[in-house]
């Protein structure tokens, strides 16, 4: 498989009982990009990740996986290679404790007793969770079920990693601790990234393009910095532009000027004020 | 904390036990998983009124929960546990079988408190010989070892699902519970048509989980065998292990040991 980009193609699906979740959908991601699938609660965006690896198959249109076409035939290709953090990580953890779970993947990856071990180790410590090795899935706080959950999924290396909602329901401290981990796996620029949200503070810091969806339809689509300042859009489609960029613009207002490049995150929004103190 | 989630919390545990490193841990769960077998298999096709043979079998369990360093206190309050269900199948025999069996200085004892008795023994035996497996093994560890000894995928798989299942439905349970009893006043909303309607929820929202975690199992490669990380080699130690208790095992089913203990003192006696 070459190069882990994904091509979607025209992708329609509608469940069992008729609702239409995603219509005419195309887009592409790139080689180590980071892309935000955003858009309001119902706007299909779960049913979208869930094609990228085959748990839902397209009735429309196709999904392809560095030109793999996601099919029945492929999936094991696929899974492979597109790893998946639901949003739920008590829909992930099925083991009876962390380290199973976590090696579980490795294991089924054809790996020996103790190269999964290796690799079930490493990747808790790459999520900072070294220590719950022996923990009960179902006795863990919310926080430390979901890095236990991106662990089993780190460890077995795919090329483009998935995220539902990575940080919902997470306390402040946990969501910064997965939302370090994303960006670190950015900056590696050694995955494709593919996280849904419809907090746009996160998605502004993490993202380098954005798709915007509603009722399963894709409204726009572009870098964070032209979509999140389309206020109008975004009220469009349901969702609240991010809070740098609500201050920067009633800054704008009040000062009656437009000085320079756009901040999107708290960093970039000092630095913006500092250089119009300056100015 | 409510029952439930002291059952739960409790079945956690031995897993949790199952990381313990003795001996006994370090044994091949291929040998606990056949000694037990015949452990229990033994236990079980002991006679309806047999009572004082059975007894040296509870050697097996105190053993190895002492050289597994398990908590004796634990494993008691589990056996204290299932105990309910024990008594309620054994319960109607002392009215059903009245006739005299055996005296006690004047006092009859019918057949029927004999046999109640022996079921109580029996359900005992067995399920501390299962808790210690699981608690020396770890579930997986025992799905492991039937699927090595030849117990297809399908079922090892099944008994994987079904033990995470019964989280799910605790949990899930508990949730829904709490969300009633925090809308329900007086006595209103606890009715036996509430019960049947969060019953019908229960199935839907774990039949619902199941499926998601089926699909969280297949996106990690899960081909329908069950792998785990845990080397099993079956050495010497092993072989002397189930070998050892198995002859073990028959000796106590086909002697009664305690009349030949007996006898032998009393000869010493006499
Ligand atoms: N299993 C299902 N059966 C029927 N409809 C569903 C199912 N799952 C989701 N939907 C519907 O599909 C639409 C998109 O849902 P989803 O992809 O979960 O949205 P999001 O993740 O953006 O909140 C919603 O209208 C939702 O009600
Ligand atoms: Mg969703």
């Amino acid at each position: 498989m070459s190069h882990h980009t994904i091509d979607v193609t025209g992708l329609g699906f509608s469940y069992p009982d008729g609702t239409a979740a995603l219509e005419d959908v195309s887009f592409h991601i790139g080689h180590g990009e980071s892309v935000a699938i955003v858009g309001a609660n119902g706007a299909g965006k779960s049913t979208l990740l869930m094609h990228l690896n085959g748990f839902l198959m397209p009735a429309r249109g196709t999904v392809n996986i560095g030109g793999t076409p996601v099919a029945k035939g492929t999936l094991a290709d696929i899974r492979k290679t597109v790893g998946m953090v639901f949003q739920d990580p008590d829909d992930q953890l099925f083991m009876p404790s962390v380290f199973e779970d976590v090696a579980f993947g490795p294991m089924n990856l054809g790996q020996s007793p103790a190269e999964a071990r290796q690799a079930a180790l490493d990747a808790l410590e790459a999520v900072g969770a070294s220590g719950l090795e022996q923990k009960i899935p179902a006795y863990m706080s919310g926080g430390e079920k979901r890095l236990a959950a991106i662990a089993g999924v780190l460890a077995m290396r795919p090329e483009v990693i998935a995220f539902d909602e990575p940080t919902s329901d997470l306390d402040p401290v946990h969501a910064a601790r997965v939302e370090g981990l994303v960006g670190e796996l950015r900056r590696q620029g050694e995955y494709g990234l593919v996280l849904s949200t419809h907090d746009l503070d996160l998605a502004a810091r993490i993202a380098d393009r954005v798709v915007l969806l509603k009722e399963g339809s894709i409204i726009a689509e572009g870098p964070p910095r032209e979509l999140f300042y389309d206020v109008d859009l975004l009220k469009g489609v349901g969702l609240i532009e991010p809070r740098v960029v609500r201050l920067w613009r009633e800054l704008c207002r009040r000062t009656g000027r437009d000085p320079g490049p756009r901040p999107l995150t708290e960093t970039e929004f000092v630095a913006a004020l500092a250089d119009g103190g300056r100015a | 904390m409510s029952k439930l989630e002291e059952g739960l919390y409790d079945l956690g545990r031995l897993d949790r036990l199952a990381f313990l490193d003795t001996p006994v841990h370090r044994l091949d769960p291929r040998a606990k998983v056949v000694t037990t077998l015949v452990y229990l298999v033994c236990v079980v096709s002991f006679g309806k009124y047999d009572v004082l043979p059975m007894l040296p079998f509870v050697l097996y369990p105190v053993v190895l929960a002492a050289d597994g360093a398990l908590p004796l206190g634990f494993l008691a309050r589990k056996l204290i546990a299932v105990a309910p269900f024990a008594v309620l199948v054994g319960i109607f025999n002392p009215a059903l079988d009245r006739e005299v069996l055996l005296h006690l200085g004047s006092l009859g004892i019918s057949g029927g408190w004999v046999s109640f008795v022996s079921i109580l023994v029996r359900f005992f035996l067995t399920t501390i010989a299962a808790l210690v497996l699981i608690a020396t093994t770890s579930f997986s560890g025992v799905c492991v070892g039937l699927r090595r000894l030849g117990v297809p995928d399908v079922m090892v798989t099944q008994l994987l699902l079904l033990y995470r299942y019964i989280f799910v439905l605790g949990e899930e349970t508990m949730r829904m519970a709490r969300a009633r009893a925090l809308r329900s006043f007086d006595d209103r909303g606890m009715g036996l048509a509430v019960y049947g309607q969060i019953l019908g929820h229960l199935l839907l929202r774990t039949y619902a989980r199941a499926g998601r975690l089926y699909q969280a199992m297949l996106a990690r490669g899960f081909d329908g065998e069950v792998r785990i990380v845990r080397a099993l080699r079956f050495t010497w130690r092993d072989v002397a292990f189930t070998s050892g208790w198995s002859a073990l095992f028959v000796v106590m089913r086909v002697y009664n040991v305690p009349l030949l203990l007996g006898r032998f003192m009393t000869g010493l006696i006499s």
